[in-house]
């Protein structure tokens, strides 16, 4: 019982930090399969926003859930203008340059939180409506810390979802993606697509940097979450939304369970680990398709 | 009345010029139709009237507004709707979905429904295939979904590059009753752009013939069809004479 209550345990920590490397991935998925782009400051996104969000909540006294609010919409906002000022300019570039571009703006991104006065080299933490409740099922304790990130993580990519599936502009993201030409031709404006992209991945980075905050603390470092978060992405498939968060909580999981079970050092290589092995069977990604085009 | 008026335009593809000044009148209501062989421009003088690509010189006139080098999505707005070559469907989207791309700058809901009846009503495959994924329909419905959606914008002139390619002489038949009808049912103007000449001279009213990025005829499609040259060149009819076997001999007579 002791032992099952321990995995259990492990697991769901693994589950809930499995649910930010979702995100991220997610924000690395949606750029990527509009713009072909991989955004390498997607992890400082975050950070950026776990920034905000500290200075909202223990500076200027703001309430968790308005915090997050307002984190949100900053971030978003964010991602509008680094696309309107940065990367539309780069449209038509080669991808590589663009690429390099993004990182960048990571480096540029964690300097400049170093520089902001209050912000700096430090880590910090923030009280959440969270912090020190648990949940308690007979033996098992659960921390609500951990159990915040999977529900409001599960919202997200609900509305998210909704979004793409049942709106006319979700759909005409989608329909870009697939064929950029023909949804010109629709009429669809394509800069406003890439635009409304990176708004998104900014915001989603946002809510990963909020939800992160608790658990890692808010440090300057903390985008390189992006690391683990990109072999979710890649072992996911690399263009499936859902297989972005699948591939989060696997290697959330793997980790997780590494870090407890495994000697020191293991936990950080796992992910990579599981990606190599899966990759090796299934090169094109757990949910990945392989171009298949009708003649 | 002109609906649409090309004067004079070039377009170029990097350094070569693609269209070496081009000028023509489409009228309201007609079917006309750009023969010509590989290469000689006509897909590229589609895009340039769609804003895809825009001319060096030259102007485009589309019910008296000037609409050269007009983004894309302002081009659609006004009223013209491309039918890309090579059944360019959204391949992950269901066909009602790709239908709904068409209507993508209309906002009138209603409108949109009884315009969704109505291409179900010409392609009546459509209305029964509404959830599957248009990646996986045939060719020949996917060609079908490309014409409809475009109709779904409520054009007032439709561009059709090659609406016939790769599709088989029955399909080509069928499409082409469908595109008669909307020009006759709808009042939508056609520019049709086809190297399947014959199919293209059956239908239209009027025609061009496009050579290397230039217009060396330009006729009602009777005159084009009973012409020497657009019969030997363009419809492989070629009358027996003495000097039928010499063909490579012969110059065309608009060079």
């Amino acid at each position: 019982m002791e032992l099952v209550n321990e995995i259990l345990q492990t697991v769901l920590s693994g589950i809930s930090i499995g649910c930010v490397y979702g995100l991220v991935a997610l924000g690395f998925v949606l750029i990527f399969k509009a713009t072909e782009v991989i955004n390498f400051a997607q992890g400082e996104l975050l950070m950026l926003g776990a920034f905000i969000s500290y200075s909202l909540i223990t500076m200027l006294n703001f309430p968790y859930w308005t915090a997050l609010l307002v984190t949100v919409i900053f971030m978003g906002f964010f991602g509008t203008l680094l696309e309107r000022t940065v990367l539309r300019s780069l449209v038509g570039e080669p991808v590589y340059a663009i690429v390099i571009v993004t990182i960048g703006i990571s480096f540029f991104l964690r300097s400049v939180v170093s520089m902001v006065p209050g912000w700096g080299t430090d880590t910090y933490g923030f009280q959440t409506p969270f912090t020190e409740k648990f949940v308690r099922t007979g033996e098992l304790v659960v921390s609500w810390e951990y159990l915040a990130i999977v529900l409001i993580t599960t919202a997200l990519i609900l509305v998210l979802f909704a979004f793409f599936r049942f709106t006319r502009v979700g759909t005409a993201m989608r329909a870009t993606s697939q064929n950029q030409l023909a949804a010109v031709y629709m009429g669809i404006s394509v800069t406003r697509v890439f635009s409304l992209t990176w708004t998104i991945a900014a915001a989603l980075g946002g809510i990963g940097g909020i939800l992160l905050s608790p658990i890692t603390f808010v440090h300057m470092n903390m985008g390189f979450i992006g690391l683990k978060a990109f072999p979710a992405a890649v072992l996911g498939g690399f263009g499936s939304l859902p297989g972005a968060i699948v591939g989060g909580l696997i290697i959330g999981i793997t980790e997780s369970l590494a870090g407890f079970y495994l000697p020191e050092g293991w936990k950080d290589i796992a992910a990579w680990i599981i990606l190599i092995g899966v990759l090796v069977i299934r090169p094109q990604g757990l949910f990945g398709i392989q171009e298949k085009k009708k003649v | 009345m002109s609906l649409l008026k090309v004067r004079n335009i070039e377009t170029y593809y990097g350094p070569i010029m693609a269209i070496k000044g081009i000028s023509f009148d489409v009228q309201e209501g007609a079917i006309v139709t750009i023969l010509g062989a590989n290469g000689a421009g006509k897909t590229t003088i589609l895009k340039t009237i769609s804003g895809v690509m825009d001319p060096e010189k030259g102007t485009i006139e589309f019910m008296d507004q000037r609409i050269e080098g007009m983004p894309p999505d302002r081009v659609v707005r006004m009223g013209i709707s491309q039918v890309p070559e090579g059944r360019e469907v959204f391949h992950d989207l269901t066909v009602k979905e790709n239908l709904m791309m068409g209507a993508y700058v209309r906002k009138d809901r209603a409108g949109i429904q009884k315009d969704l009846q109505m291409v179900y009503d010409y392609f009546p495959i459509l209305g029964e295939r509404t959830a599957q994924y248009a990646g996986d329909m045939s060719g020949g419905e996917q060609q079908m979904i490309v014409i409809a959606r475009a109709l779904m914008a409520r054009p007032k002139l439709m561009l059709l590059d090659e609406p016939s390619l790769g599709l088989s002489p029955r399909l080509v038949k069928e499409i082409y009753e469908i595109i008669v009808r909307i020009n006759k049912e709808q009042k939508t103007t056609l520019l049709l752009v086809e190297q399947n000449a014959p199919m293209a001279l059956s239908v239209a009213s009027h025609g061009f013939v496009l050579e290397l990025g230039r217009i060396v005829m330009d006729d009602t499609c009777e005159e084009l069809l009973a012409n020497e040259d657009v019969k030997e060149f363009y419809l492989g009819i070629k009358e027996e004479s003495v000097r039928g076997s010499r063909r490579w001999k012969r110059k065309k007579k608009w060079r």
